[in-house]
């Protein structure tokens, strides 16, 4: 039987691996540019993915303005529209969110979490961040070529993507697919890096049922990549090669604008089928590391152990692979066999059972806790409104025949917007404001910081709400602009313009944020070692913060788990990881043992 | 405390918001008012999940705000509580998803009385086919593509020689007749939906694909493409009729089958016909590209 919390001192046996001895950079260009240590490669991912991330920002707007004030500007065409619609998509999904979540979070806190001192392949490691970048750079080089980026929308489906009638068919479809092809072969390197870390290079005493839930959902979503990421890469691959080379993978015998094309026999659905069968799991790539972080967001600043911590773990490791199995609800009507309906519809609902005790497991450990209403906290209990709000439209969208007329709506649009972008964000943002006096040793203006948390909560909901109504309407997704319908209210109008500007205006908070982090990293409050007293070893390194090494001479030893708040008989409200039972004080003086923490 | 006051606003706001919203289903004309029920039931379960656990975090965030005297208690599992929290979830689960499973039997079981009607879509327009007095469609395929042919109907086959075309017009179906969509594209993916209908399936190049419904009141409504077709998407709009029986029979009798168009175009060497078609695609491209 797994222990959940082993009584203090019980005997674990030292991990297999050595202390190894790293790569020292000795110059500037070793050290910062190219450097192998995973932290500064974290910072690069992360400063990066937000650049892009802010390009992605602007693209909203750009949409926002033309379905809010359609014919008021001349300067974005239906072309234009598609491309800003599908380039937003891409980078939010792709370069923006797997690439925090799990090139920038994944970086920084797995060896320091685990009690690491780096990536077990840091060369690898280095090597999969200039590989991302490369992609970005050809994924931004797409503006640049004639015909501009692609207009095919985020899922890219055959036969329009590489077909005269879609924005980007000349040269911009190509460089999305390459860039997707280097993407995934930089992720491949740092994912790699990311298990075998977590498998083989945990520090004594650091069992796999003592990790923090956060390198769980991140360990868990990299073995979700690595195994969904090759599907996409081969569908990339292949329509390449119809684009190229003529061959017919994906199309068939068909006409082009009354033209007949040399193609036959190709099947646009198994496009599909490739797509989604990355593109399901990909839901859970950044999920699943949303989940983890949060789950250490509430405990550490509700000052009490994550409740059912083993169900938790087991949740993760279970929601991750049904997600295998529930791609094709993303095609209920793509016209596949319809009997798939029943297959897909029950596994989908069925992964709602681990993802609500999830749910459930959060609040429950709010509940009786000390709750300190830090900006981590605030953004941490967003999370869990928006990720309920999104969770739950998913039950409308996954119960076949409720999705029938929903599908492609703007349902859709306001379901995964709420669920998969901003859910996560709230935690991207919570994460930041929590782990930012470890990167920098400063700490973050919290007059700012609640500025941001107010108007972006607030903002992101008042958004969407709303736009799942649309949906029940009929308002179809990815239109230039809805023109006459007979049963589209004017209202419906006035919405649009209403919610444009409250994306302005949620968007503009970003820049405080942004200004929040450039400034306080620069003349920012100097924080306390261990400011939010968690007991995870990120905190309790050498140096403050954490040097090349992390952990200076000696490596930690962990005795305990990772939630030890509110220990009964212990004078603090919470005992470090690495703190070995002899030396944790008990309140009153008197020397009797602490509470045993449940063994099973 | 802000939170808390926030998190109460967000649940009773929500569930506020759903009652007074102007923004609902249009009014069904379909016989799927099933799926409409199915979506109720989804509603109530989630809304009373959704406000519950709202409700009580806001209660959290009130009755265990930081006091630096007090302790979070320590509890760390709580079998017994989460069993019975995995039974509920998974009731919720089933009552959700039973009536769904059901309703989608019905809709991927086409009634034996149903009659066919084709869609076909192509870059940005409709069409529609009949099969005429057979009540067989004639097969297609694109090889046989021409400037006459704005069908692909093959014309050695006996069944298609019938068959009604509609082209640049509007679809008309019969009151309380079951019907099966048979959906056609010639290029790219398009999606055939009419709101009031509630029933939509993508059209797929090189397969046909279908759905079925009963129309359940007269009336004219927008067909709209719900499947990104390239740039003029938004524009590839249509229009179906719903009519009494002496007004389909009257509509249907006016139009051309095959074989008489085809007649037409071979009689009239000008080639006017043929030229229908290409003018026609190119004014919705260049509409679309410029607008």
């Amino acid at each position: 039987m797994v222990t959940v919390a082993p009584d203090e001192g019980e005997f674990v046996a030292p991990a297999e691996v050595e202390d190894v001895e790293l790569y020292h950079a000795k110059s500037f260009i070793t050290k910062y540019v190219f450097s192998q240590d995973a932290k500064v490669i974290a910072i690069q991912y992360t400063a990066t993915a937000a650049s892009i991330g802010l390009v992605a920002l602007v693209l909203s707007w750009l949409m926002r303005l033309q379905l809010g004030f359609p014919d008021s500007f001349s300067f974005i065409d239906p072309t234009d529209y598609y491309q800003f619609i599908t380039m937003h998509g891409m980078i939010m999904v792709i370069y923006l969110l797997t690439a925090l979540f799990l090139g920038g979070f994944g970086n920084y806190l797995i060896p320091l979490m685990i009690g690491a001192r780096d990536m077990v392949f840091p060369y690898v490691n280095m090597l999969s961040y200039w590989v991302y970048l490369l992609a970005v750079l050809v994924l931004v080089a797409s503006w640049f070529v004639p015909g501009g980026p692609t207009g095919a929308g985020w899922t890219l489906y055959p036969p329009q993507a590489i077909l005269s009638g879609t924005p980007g068919a000349e040269g911009g479809i190509l460089l999305m697919l390459i860039s997707l092809a280097l993407f995934i072969v930089g992720f491949t390197m740092g994912g790699l890096n990311y298990v075998v870390t977590v498998l083989q290079a945990r520090t004594r005493g650091m069992t796999l049922m003592r990790m923090p839930l956060t390198i769980w959902g991140i360990f868990t979503a990299t073995v979700l990549a690595l195994l969904a990421f090759p599907a996409l890469f081969v569908g990339a691959v292949m329509m390449t090669f119809d684009s190229v080379l003529g061959t017919s993978f994906f199309m068939p015998a068909m006409l082009e604008f009354g033209e007949a094309l040399e193609y036959d026999g190709g099947s646009p659905i198994l496009f599909q089928h490739l797509f989604w069968f990355f593109g399901h799991p990909e839901v859970y790539i950044v999920a699943l590391p949303a989940f983890g972080i949060v789950s250490d967001l509430l405990s550490v600043h509700a000052r009490r152990h994550i409740f059912g911590y083993r169900m938790m773990v087991w949740a993760i490791v279970g929601i991750g692979g049904l997600s295998f199995v529930v791609w094709a609800h993303h095609m209920y009507v793509s016209g596949m066999n319809p009997w798939f309906g029943f297959f897909f519809a029950t596994t989908t609902l069925i992964i709602a059972v681990p993802t609500a005790l999830k749910v459930y497991n959060w609040t429950l450990t709010l509940w009786k806790g000390n709750i300190n209403l830090t900006i981590p906290m605030l953004f941490a209990i967003a999370f869990i409104v928006t990720f309920v709000h999104g969770g739950i439209t998913g039950l409308f969208l996954g119960n076949v025949v409720v999705d029938v007329p929903l599908s492609d709506t703007m349902f859709v649009v306001a379901h995964f917007h709420m669920v998969m972008g901003v859910a996560p964000l709230m935690v991207v943002f919570g994460a930041v404001y929590h782990w930012f006096p470890l990167v920098t040793g400063k700490m973050l203006h919290e007059g700012m910081g609640k500025f941001h948390f107010w108007v972006t909560f607030v903002g992101a909901y008042v958004i969407f709400l709303p736009i799942h109504y649309l949906g029940f309407l009929g308002v179809p997704r990815r239109y230039y602009e809805m023109g006459d319908t007979t049963f589209i209210p004017e209202s419906a109008g006035t919405l649009n313009a209403f919610v444009t500007v409250i994306v302005l205006i949620v968007g503009a908070a970003q820049m405080v944020f942004l200004y929040n982090v450039i400034v306080s990293a620069i003349r920012g409050k100097a924080s306390e070692r261990n400011p939010w007293k968690a007991t995870t070893l990120e905190w309790q390194t050498a140096e403050f913060p954490p040097s090349h090494g992390n952990f200076g001479a000696e490596p930690p030893v962990v005795y305990r788990w990772a939630y030890a708040y509110g220990v009964p008989g212990v004078a603090e409200d919470f005992v470090p990881q690495n703190v070995p039972p002899a030396e944790v004080a008990m309140s009153g003086g008197d020397q009797e043992e602490p509470a045993p923490q449940p063994a099973e | 405390m802000h939170v808390a006051i926030v998190l109460i606003l967000v649940a009773v706001g929500s569930v506020v918001f759903h009652f007074v919203s102007p923004w609902w289903w249009t009014p069904i004309a379909s016989n799927w008012g099933y799926i409409d029920d199915t979506i109720i039931i989804t509603f109530w379960i989630t809304g009373v999940v959704f406000v519950g656990v709202m409700l009580f975090m806001a209660y959290c965030v009130i009755r265990y705000r930081f006091k630096k005297d007090r302790r979070a208690e320590y509890e760390p599992e709580n079998t017994k509580l989460e069993v019975w929290l995995t039974v509920l979830t998974s009731i919720g689960v089933v009552v959700m998803l039973t009536p769904g499973l059901f309703v989608w039997n019905q809709f991927v079981t086409v009634p034996d009385d149903a009659v066919e009607v084709e869609v076909m879509g192509q870059q940005w327009q409709w069409s529609f086919r009949y099969p005429g007095e057979d009540g067989v469609l004639g097969t297609t395929s694109i090889a046989n593509f021409d400037g006459d042919n704005t069908f692909g109907l093959n014309p050695d086959d006996a069944n298609g020689q019938d068959d009604i075309l509609i082209e640049g017009d509007d679809l008309h179906l019969l009151l309380g007749q079951p019907v099966k969509i048979l959906l056609r594209s010639i290029d790219v993916l398009h999606d055939f939906y009419v709101p009031q209908f509630r029933a939509k399936m993508d059209m797929v190049p090189g397969s046909v694909t279908y759905f079925w419904l009963t129309p359940t009141r007269t009336g004219t409504f927008d067909i709209l493409c719900f499947e990104l077709c390239g740039v003029g998407h938004y524009d590839m709009r249509g229009t179906v009729v719903v009519d009494e029986e002496a007004d389909y029979l009257a509509w249907l009798q006016e139009q051309s089958t095959f074989a008489e168009l085809m007649a037409e175009a071979g009689a009239g060497e000008a080639g006017d016909p043929v030229l229908r078609l290409t003018e026609s695609e190119v004014g919705a491209t260049e509409n679309a590209v410029t607008q």
